[in-house]
């Protein structure tokens, strides 16, 4: 770090990564109150503990072999090797990968990620609530969290990865990286793990299961919206040099860039990102007739059915592809849920699943023949390549690993808790004892009263 | 003698790498990491399976109704 500009770039850019990672905390503070506020009340202790372990299990297994996975696979199995020369220098026993005073990104890098990997558990964590055992659940944590979408990352968010270069893919913000795949890998589960008792009528009716409690729900959301501002930011390298690019663009002019390394700006994805967020709001308060839980989750699909192409939309391109997707993404919830007799307990597949897809794919036609990278002989933006992608986020790294898993685990007879248990709540332990421990103070504080 | 292989910070920054302690015994702490990690699930994967097995049997069926009242 010589130079003084060289040490306020590390030293920025340090902070800046620090910084996103303390906002994107709050998703999953978001996740776990709209988890507990859709469960019923004998279920909030086991719901809020499967999300909360989702925190340590996903981290320890990011740091031993997820970090690695996005720095040697971004052209493995299918266009060469594994990547060993940067890959060795993320492995967890490199000494980047500890306190070391040469190395200052790493660290707030990997944390950037890692709090990526954290929702895309946490994803799939809500459509699955108040029926799965946890420790089936927490195995799926770390597939999604450090595997799978670790290996979508390389592939497809990575500067050098096979399908920016080949396909020309472009998923600035994650519609596909993220969403499209924890919502196919929600998907997958809950085909295995079928609906909560109740939640079909015998004729095969969907039931509405409200929510337990309507204000966390809203609040928890909220908090997803903020963090998603953080993991916005972390998105992007927040300045760079064309030196330090070393691609095509040419003069002296320093930039932030998305994670490809081409050129965009906070300030574009600000505009973006609330431009977006209204036109989901909007589309859903309409298609959905002001249900307010749908309006609220309308508007995080509609910034996740932006996200793709956000770097470069213009705000009210922003806005109506947002409000496009969330009516694709309400009919389509609906209609899966009728016609297959899914129980998604949050609707995670249709608000991070379908609102990827959907973005992925429109973002092809809106961004057709834009540059996907600065560097020479990558593949232009283009809408079969995007669709592509999408099929290959959502089925073959989403859907697949986790319908194949499931059914594992469902044979084994690990999966789902038994009937009994989802009857009287998988926290009748702790309810039971709290009512009696309850029931025997008042009783003596009564005794006490009357001087017994 | 220090554990981070530094016995005073009289050094040029530059040249200053890792400084956590026992360096060199890297892959030793990755392997005491995974076995934690891999122990762990095998203790909550087994407490489960016992829980939810004693849980069928324990349900007091009027304490059942109120708690489904509850909602």
């Amino acid at each position: 770090m010589d130079g003084n500009l060289n040490a306020l770039t590390t030293v920025f850019t340090e902070f800046y990564y620090w910084v996103t990672v303390v906002f994107m905390f709050l998703i999953h503070v978001g996740f776990c109150m709209y988890e507990v506020g859709a469960s019923r009340h004998r279920n909030h202790m086991h719901t809020l503990m499967k999300n909360i372990m989702i925190i340590p299990l996903v981290t320890v297994t990011f740091f031993f072999f997820g970090w690695w996975i996005y720095w040697a696979f971004p052209d493995f199995p299918f266009f060469g090797g594994l990547n060993h020369d940067m890959g060795n220098a993320n492995l967890p026993w490199s000494e980047n990968m500890g306190t070391n005073l040469s190395d200052r990104i790493t660290g707030v890098f990997w944390a950037a990620f890692l709090l990526f990997s954290w929702t895309a558990a946490s994803i799939v964590s809500g459509a699955v609530i108040e029926r799965i055992r946890s420790s089936a659940l927490w195995v799926h944590a770390v597939l999604i969290g450090s595997v799978f979408w670790i290996i979508d990352a390389a592939w497809g968010w990575h500067y050098a990865g096979w399908m920016v270069k080949y396909l020309g893919y472009h998923d600035a913000y994650a519609s596909g990286v993220i969403h499209a795949i924890a919502g196919g890998y929600a998907l997958g589960v809950i085909m295995v793990l079928g609906p909560r008792i109740g939640k079909f009528a015998a004729d095969g009716t969907p039931r509405d299961i409200p929510p337990h409690n309507p204000w966390m729900l809203t609040i928890g959301i909220f908090l997803i919206y903020s963090g998603f501002w953080g993991f916005y930011a972390a998105c992007n390298v927040p300045i760079i040099s064309p030196e330090g690019i070393d691609g095509q663009i040419t003069g002296i002019t320093w930039t932030a860039t998305n994670i490809y390394l081409a050129p965009t700006s906070l300030s574009a994805i600000t505009f973006n990102f609330l431009m977006s967020l209204s036109g989901g709001l909007m589309a859903a308060y309409v298609v959905s007739k002001g249900d307010a839980f749908w309006t609220f989750s309308g508007g995080l699909a509609g910034i996740i059915t932006a996200s793709a192409g956000n770097d470069l939309y213009h705000p009210i391109q922003a806005m109506l592809v947002g409000a496009v997707g969330v009516v694709i993404v309400y009919k389509l919830h609906f209609w899966v849920e009728r016609t297959f007799k899914l129980d998604d307990a949050v609707g995670a597949v249709a608000v991070h699943g379908y609102s990827g897809v959907v973005g992925l794919i429109i973002s092809g036609f809106l961004l057709w023949g834009v540059p996907s990278s600065p560097y020479e002989g990558y593949a232009a933006i283009n809408p079969v390549g995007q669709t592509v992608g999408a099929f290959i986020m959502f089925f073959v790294l989403g859907w697949l690993p986790a319908f194949i898993v499931a059914k594992m685990q469902a044979a084994a007879g690990v999966l789902r808790i038994p009937e009994e248990v989802e009857l009287q709540g998988l926290d009748y332990a702790e309810h039971h004892a709290y009512e009696d421990a309850k029931a025997e103070i008042i009783a003596a504080d009564k005794a006490a009263l009357a001087g017994e | 003698m220090s554990t981070i292989g530094y016995d005073s910070w009289a050094v040029d920054l530059a040249e200053v790498g890792a400084v956590y302690p026992f360096q060199g015994s890297e892959v030793l702490m990755v392997i005491l990491g995974v076995a934690f990690w891999i122990g762990w699930h095998r203790i909550q994967f087994v407490r489960e399976g016992k829980h939810l097995e004693a849980a069928k049997h324990v349900g007091d069926e009027e304490k059942i109704h109120k708690l489904l009242e509850k909602y």
